[in-house]
């Protein structure tokens, strides 16, 4: 018995290290980004994210306010190839509403559907048209095609952002901190026409810059322009003010919703389950030691 | 411990079905009736969980090919949608991507379990070697796994062990060419590597009878390695005594799983395998999956040329002899005893070894020419080519003054100023424990065998038992029956 004490120890630490083990992953994967945009620690809001952690959800409003952002000013760039308007009133999204199951009934997300013109073909004759779109449409492409996305950004094609918040290490708060990361480059730093730097990018400087390569300055450069460059670009529907902070805040919010849009719905089966499972093993446990009662072992 | 069948039908059609496939009696006398040593702990649950293992991948395996796309130009965007729109299609791909983790986790932890107490010895070699068969198709089949969801990993994974397999002398460049099914990673690729991913767990899951086969001819090993005497005093009936033990254990582990699946479903990956395969543009470290890690170090280890052979096939062929060496470590061990229970210094050496693979797993991960530690600051160094035609450099602490000398020297000695760092490698660290690896294998378990003096071992398995109880007065029970379910 003694001996099986000292198993289940065994396997209580194991459980223990799977818990630390993600968090040490998590760990070394902010060390990663924080290596990734050149030893500069990743910027955080105010209180954290309310989305992390075991049982954080997505901020409704938050996320709403994040859509707007991306509609009005990154959407002139950045497609969300992977993103349907249906998406936006699904369980969890920025735009659910409880008495809309079916998410293609949702009557805010059939008019933020409705806003865009969608490209399809009159049926009944066959020359190409336009309509307005449903919410079963996808979010429409900035761009016809590659070739023209990178014509107007000076070469560089803009990454679609769909997945954006997973690709990237340091999450949503990459995002949050290179949204606010257009700083003056420091005395030394040659920036290319053309090139922007940001001290939260995930690139190097080494090349451009003139002065001691031991202190380097952080960051990278990009070919996007500050795109959240002053307070007040966007008039938030809940009269939140629209600071850069709050912008870039609601901004990675959202982004990072669509990157994993089951985020909730897994979390909260997630705690069924886990209960299920203790449950279960209390009970394997028990009947593992009636059955072994007699044994010597 | 296959000795006389115990099973007796009883209905008629079992009597009449066991005279014509005794498919039930191969059932009873395998997972019911088979005597198992008694004294067997949690490590030895890992081969029960290794099946819910391979089950769940089948499972959830055929549920996301029903939804994928094998298609360079798809591949990304369905496992995409699998994720968004497919019913429960988050938990079925979570649970196939964090399984294959979970799936290493357990085979680890049963490799080492098997190391330790010798499992491999006689009478066990053959089960043994179809267990490092099973462990190398995992490895295949976990790597074009990988493969599928067309990340930039993915794709530059692909191109890395396309290329080792490339760089075996003769087979090599043939054995590339059917692999990528062309002149580079594209189409024909991904759908070869579709349909052996498909094929593969099937050959496991025969390959897994097979093992299952060779345990069952000289039964379980266990912790004392003493072979089982007397079956009455020694074993008890697998069923309802290890069902009920393995199955806590599992259940256990399925609580580890979940965890990752619902609460961590992306720790265990890569960020930028969430960026769609670009052959254009090479991830900064490309790095495969955590359980491969330990021979990517061993690959990446061999820096140097010895005689005519290059680098690049020494590494090759330390990576693969790594695991090769490991078919033949039932021979490599000459200690007649079996568990390094009794084994003080084997153990001890078990341990350094057991250290030593998960280092080479950090190794793996880290860029060979990064620093573990630093020796010093770091410093600055001007390189340039003297009027003499010398090339020559200078250390320097402070910039400007390293600056100075830069600009000072005509543009004809091409000078640059680099950061001069100096400090342990992780190549060095990798050449280390990869050496202790095969010294392990090579020289200390054939060496040991026959200088250690080992430990007395206890008479039989109930022997064992009773001596760890010395209090315990009570008789050994009588085992062939289960303990009725009320008293």
């Amino acid at each position: 018995m003694r001996l099986n004490r000292l198993a289940l120890a065994g396997f209580a630490a194991l459980a223990a290290g799977v818990i630390a083990v993600p968090a040490l992953a998590q760990e070394q994967a902010a060390a990663e980004a924080e290596h990734a945009a050149g030893g500069h620690e990743l910027l955080e809001p105010a209180g954290g994210w309310r989305h992390e952690g075991y049982f954080g959800a997505f901020d409704q409003n938050s996320l709403q306010r994040g859509y707007k952002v991306y509609r009005e000013i990154c959407s002139s760039c950045h497609g969300m190839k992977l993103m349907s308007f249906r998406n936006l009133g699904e369980p969890g999204a920025p735009f659910y509403m409880p008495e809309f199951r079916n998410p293609n009934d949702n009557p805010k997300v059939k008019a933020l559907a409705a806003e865009y013109q969608i490209a399809d073909v009159d049926h009944e004759t066959g020359d190409p048209t336009t309509r307005a779109g449903i919410p079963a449409d996808r979010f429409p492409s900035p761009y016809a095609n590659e070739y023209l996305a990178r014509a107007g950004n000076g070469g560089a094609l803009p990454p679609d952002l769909s997945v954006i918040v997973k690709a990237r290490h340091g999450g949503a708060g990459y995002v949050y901190s290179l949204m606010q990361g257009f700083v003056a480059p420091p005395r030394g730093l040659n920036v290319t026409a053309g090139q922007h730097y940001n001290a939260y990018f995930a690139g190097d400087t080494a090349s451009q810059w003139t002065g001691d390569p031991r202190h380097k300055p952080p960051g990278g450069f990009l070919a996007m322009a500050e795109p959240l460059s002053r307070d007040g670009l966007v008039t938030f529907d809940d009269d939140t003010p629209s600071t850069k902070e709050q912008m870039a805040k609601d901004v990675a919010t959202f982004l990072a919703w669509a990157s994993d849009p089951k985020a909730q719905v897994r979390k909260e089966m997630g705690v069924s389950v886990l209960a299920y499972l203790v449950i279960l093993a209390l009970l394997a446990y028990l009947s593992y030691r009636r059955i072994w009662r007699n044994v010597e072992h | 411990m296959s000795g006389p069948s115990t099973y007796e039908p009883k209905s008629g059609f079992t009597k009449w079905l066991d005279a014509r496939l005794p498919v039930v009696r191969l059932a009873v006398d395998s997972f019911v009736d088979f005597p198992t040593p008694k004294n067997l702990n949690y490590w030895w649950a890992f081969g029960a969980i290794l099946a819910v293992c391979l089950v769940i991948q089948i499972v959830t395996g055929i549920v996301l090919a029903m939804h994928y796309v094998a298609n360079t130009s798809m591949a990304f965007d369905s496992v995409e949608r699998i994720m968004r729109d497919i019913e429960f299609g988050w938990l079925i791909r979570n649970i196939h991507a964090t399984g294959a983790s979970m799936f290493f986790l357990a085979v680890y932890v049963h490799m080492f379990r098997g190391m330790y107490y010798g499992s491999y010895k006689a009478p066990r070699e053959v089960l043994w070697i179809l267990g490092v068969v099973l462990y190398a198709l995992m490895m295949a089949t976990a790597f074009m796994g990988y493969v599928l969801p067309w990340g930039q990993m993915s794709f530059h994974g692909a191109g890395v062990i396309t290329n080792i397999l490339g760089a075996i002398p003769l087979v090599g460049p043939t054995i590339k060419t059917y692999l990528m099914g062309g002149p580079a990673i594209g189409d024909p690729t991904l759908n070869r590597f579709y349909s052996l991913h498909y094929l593969l767990p099937f050959v496991i899951a025969g390959v897994v009878i097979l093992h299952i086969w060779a345990l069952h001819v000289p039964g379980n090993g266990n912790p004392t390695g003493v072979s089982v005497k007397d079956v009455k005093k020694d074993t008890v009936p697998f069923h309802p005594y290890y069902t009920v033990k393995d199955g806590f254990a599992i259940v256990v582990f399925l609580i580890v799983f979940a965890v990752f699946v619902f609460y961590y479903p992306n720790a265990l990956g890569h960020a930028d395998n969430s960026i769609e395969a670009n052959p254009l543009v090479t991830p900064a470290h490309i790095v495969p999956e955590w359980y491969l890690l330990p021979f990517y170090a061993i690959l990446r280890a061999i820096t140097f040329d010895i005689g005519p052979i290059s680098a690049k096939l020494i590494g090759v062929l330390a990576m693969f002899g790594s695991i090769l060496v490991l078919f033949v470590l039932p021979w490599l061990d000459t200690s007649k005893v079996r568990s390094m229970r009794y084994r003080p210094f084997a153990q001890q050496l078990f341990v350094v070894f057991v250290l030593a693979c998960i280092g080479l797993g950090f190794c793996g991960a880290n860029n060979p020419e990064d620093l573990v530690f630093k020796f010093r600051e770091d410093k600055l160094a001007v390189s340039y080519t003297s009027t003499d035609g010398k090339a020559t450099t200078q250390i320097f602490d402070d910039f400007n003054q390293a600056r100075a000398l830069q600009t000072s020297l005509p543009p004809t000695a091409g000078a640059s100023l680099e950061i001069s760092a100096s400090g342990f490698k992780w190549a060095w660290l990798s050449q280390i424990l990869t050496a202790f690896y095969f010294l392990y294998f090579l020289f200390i378990l054939p060496v040991l065998g026959v200088i250690e003096k080992p430990k007395p071992r206890p008479a039989s398995i109930a022997d064992s038992v009773r001596k760890r109880h010395p209090g315990d007065k009570k008789p050994a029970a009588s085992v062939g029956a289960a303990p009725q379910a009320a008293e």
